[in-house]
């Protein structure tokens, strides 16, 4: 679980990432099946898919820019616009919904000043909207990264996100 | 390995991670080393114990005692008045919990405790660890299989067990494995699907969280009986810890030899991967989880020719869910008749549940097919809880049936609820008392499904959206004098032409809720 902490942050240098993503393509290379795995450990390491990294990965895989960002699309995992260092995610699925995700959503929203799929100006967070992440028994939940957070009301949504930076 | 006297069961998984399990669980090892019971208390990791959202959950052996809401701060007196002197700690006993496995049967009179065949390993034992999985009988099953029966003994022992698919389609699992064993092929593949997305739906989560070689097993000799040499495990991308355990669980498998070229000195060899998702709904349908494993979106493919023909890659493949396969093993080892005595007469075995909403204790159960809706609320789900009434429930997801109180004593199994219009679906039982205003719930399942929408076919992409605009117009107290009947007129066309289940399922869940409370939505 600890590798996916290691997400890129706003800070890192981007183009200090590049040997590192070269070495995940250069093992999968000719593997067009593999797209996913690698665009995940790719998103990984940059915190988003940007344009020339879609491209690299395309051109390892023997894949059309067109495919890879086919797929980059359809999925709700991968972005394409660089993310805070933070990703909330507020859980709508249906039994979060009863239980007042909607609500703990606005509070996020409010207190950010940001809507779904925005970004704070310092890059601290972004905010996502999930359709059930499977923690229904915890309802309304809400992910911070790979954190979970469950039974969330409106009063205490700002004590758990000003522990993260 | 030494025997203790008492053992402390901590559930490790997801939800209790978050409460603090971790800390609990070293604080609680640390506390015993003080007191000097190292030797005479032994604490285990596992799995799920059945109960959620009660934070930390600790069972203490030989005595069955449920201990919840555990924190760091309470395990001094814990270990002082449990551990040492043999006292409960009241305030921390769960009293509801242990009648999680015990469910009256009043017309029977009796009470009986319900089997448990795909959680047997569930909350008992270690699941990293394999030494544990083996002594609990594990792996007898793969090995009578390999070593004593042939692939369409294995088949027949299966379709007498009349096993049929827990993924929700409930098509017999004998009948896929054999189409798939008889198709023309080299290669065949196994693939588990494990990419719940229906809401409200936890039970395969926790059954990888909680034993994961359960899974293994099962898909070992599934892949004995089909021919197959390959086996995958779609997992959804937000389950980190099943991915996790999974991963270590064939790690280990491998090590063991139970994967690999060569099995029980068979001239059979079998290796699993495990292919994390990437957050796509309608990846749950087969043939989209098809496309998505061999890395293109996830649009699903034209049927048929259906994947026991041409899945994966062009192969026969075998697409079963993760409850389905955790039936495999007991049911080769027990032999079918005995699967048969649980359940009813047209649909034999258990139903792994998952109880939420407005229940007093949410959580995971698992009950003999059959068991009413009452039975599992009032029983296993405490009841209503807050001193409120039932106002109905939405069984099987969002792709499910609501029910009203008029369905409350309908055995519940794939056959019968068919007849009442309603299915089972996954498993997920979503309970709404009388405060929940159904034009939300109504809201919340259209807009689930306009997001989940792939968009490759037209009347789910455009009718997701009408749909929305509709339920939306309602919501707003802005409808108009048709509205209603127009959402089922667009659902009932969306069933009729949707080229997939994503879009043809949406009917059930408009159409009931329309049945059981369309005064309320007209009305709003």
């Amino acid at each position: 679980m600890s590798d996916q902490h290691t997400c890129a942050c706003a800070d890192a240098q981007e183009e200090e990432l590049y040997p590192k993503l070269s070495e995940i393509v250069e093992g999968n290379r000719g593997k067009p099946e593999n797209l996913i795995m690698v665009l995940h450990k790719a998103q990984n390491l940059f915190g988003y898919l940007p344009k020339k990294v879609q491209q690299i990965v395309a051109e390892g895989l023997g894949l059309s820019l067109s495919q890879v960002y086919g797929v980059v699309t359809f999925y709700s995992f991968f972005s394409t616009s660089p993310k805070g260092r933070n990703t909330i995610k507020v859980c709508l699925g249906t039994a979060c919904y009863v239980r007042g995700g909607q609500q703990a959503l606005g509070k996020v929203e409010n207190e950010l000043g940001i809507k779904v799929g925005g970004t704070t100006e310092d890059r601290r967070y972004s905010v996502d909207v999930v359709r059930c992440i499977g923690a229904c028994g915890l309802a309304p939940a809400m992910l911070v990264n790979d954190d979970v957070y469950g039974r969330v009301k409106t009063t205490k949504v700002m004590e758990i996100l000003d522990r993260y930076e | 390995m030494n025997i203790a006297r008492s053992h402390v069961l901590i559930s490790i998984d997801a939800g209790t991670i978050m409460a603090g399990a971790r800390g609990v669980q070293a604080e609680l090892v640390e506390e015993i080393k003080k007191k000097g019971l190292s030797g005479e208390v032994a604490v285990l990791e596992t799995g799920n114990l059945g109960v959620t959202g009660m934070g930390v959950v600790l069972v203490v052996y030989p005595e069955g005692f449920y201990y919840g809401n555990v924190t760091k701060e309470d395990i001094p007196e814990f270990v002082e008045e449990q551990l040492l002197k043999g006292r409960l700690v009241k305030r921390l006993l769960l009293t509801q919990a242990p009648k999680r496995f015990i469910i009256r049967r009043e017309k029977m009179g009796l009470t009986k405790e319900q089997p448990r065949i795909v959680l047997k390993n569930c909350g008992f034992i270690n699941p990293e660890s394999i030494e544990e999985y083996i002594a609990a009988g594990g792996y007898e099953a793969a090995s009578k299989a390999l070593t004593a029966m042939t692939p369409e003994e294995v088949i027949g022992e299966v379709k007498r067990s009349a096993l049929a698919g827990r993924g929700g389609a409930a098509f017999p699992t004998a009948a896929k494995w054999e189409f798939a064993r008889k198709a023309p092929g080299e290669e065949k593949f196994i693939i588990c699907n494990a990419d719940e997305g229906e809401p409200g739906t936890f039970k395969d989560r926790l059954i990888l969280e909680g034993d994961p070689h359960k899974l293994l097993e099962g898909m070992l000799i599934a892949g004995y009986a089909v021919g197959a040499s390959k086996g995958f495990i779609y997992i959804r991308g937000e389950y980190a810890l099943s991915i996790e355990r999974t991963e270590k669980a064939i790690a280990d498998a491998r090590s063991y030899g139970l994967l690999g070229n060569t099995i029980f000195d068979k001239p059979f060899g079998f290796d699993i991967e495990v292919m994390k998702g990437a957050g796509a709904y309608v990846c749950g349908e087969e043939t989209a989880l098809i496309e998505s494993l061999e890395g293109h979106r996830g649009h699903p493919r034209n049927k048929p020719p259906y994947p026991v023909v041409s899945g994966l890659w062009g192969k026969p493949t075998v697409v079963n869910n993760v409850e389905t396969l955790a039936n495999i093993a007991e049911i080769v080892r027990n032999g079918a008749n005995w699967f048969k005595q649980y359940g009813t007469p047209k649909c034999a075995g258990t139903k792994v549940y998952t109880i939420l909403g407005h229940v007093a204790t949410p959580g995971l159960i698992e009950t003999e097919m059959g068991t009413t809706l009452r039975d599992i609320i009032y029983d296993y789900g405490g009841g209503i809880g807050d001193g409120k009434q039932f106002k109905g429930a939405l069984v099987g997801g969002a792709a499910g049936a609501f029910l009203g109180p008029d369905m409350l004593d309908v055995q519940m199994d794939f056959v019968n609820l068919k007849e009442y219009a309603a299915a089972l679906g996954s498993g997920a039982i979503l309970v709404m008392n009388q405060d929940t205003s159904m034009v939300d719930m109504l809201k919340s399942v259209l807009h689930f499904f306009k997001h989940e929408s792939c968009g490759h076919c037209a009347p789910c992409r455009l009718g997701t959206a009408r749909l929305v605009e509709i339920v939306d117009r309602i919501a707003d107290s802005e409808a108009k004098a048709d509205d209603v009947d127009r959402l089922l007129a667009i659902a009932s066309v969306m069933k009729d032409t949707s080229f997939c289940p994503l879009g043809q399922s949406l009917y059930l869940p408009v159409s009931s809720c329309l049945k059981y409370f369309r005064e309320e939505i007209a009305g709003s």
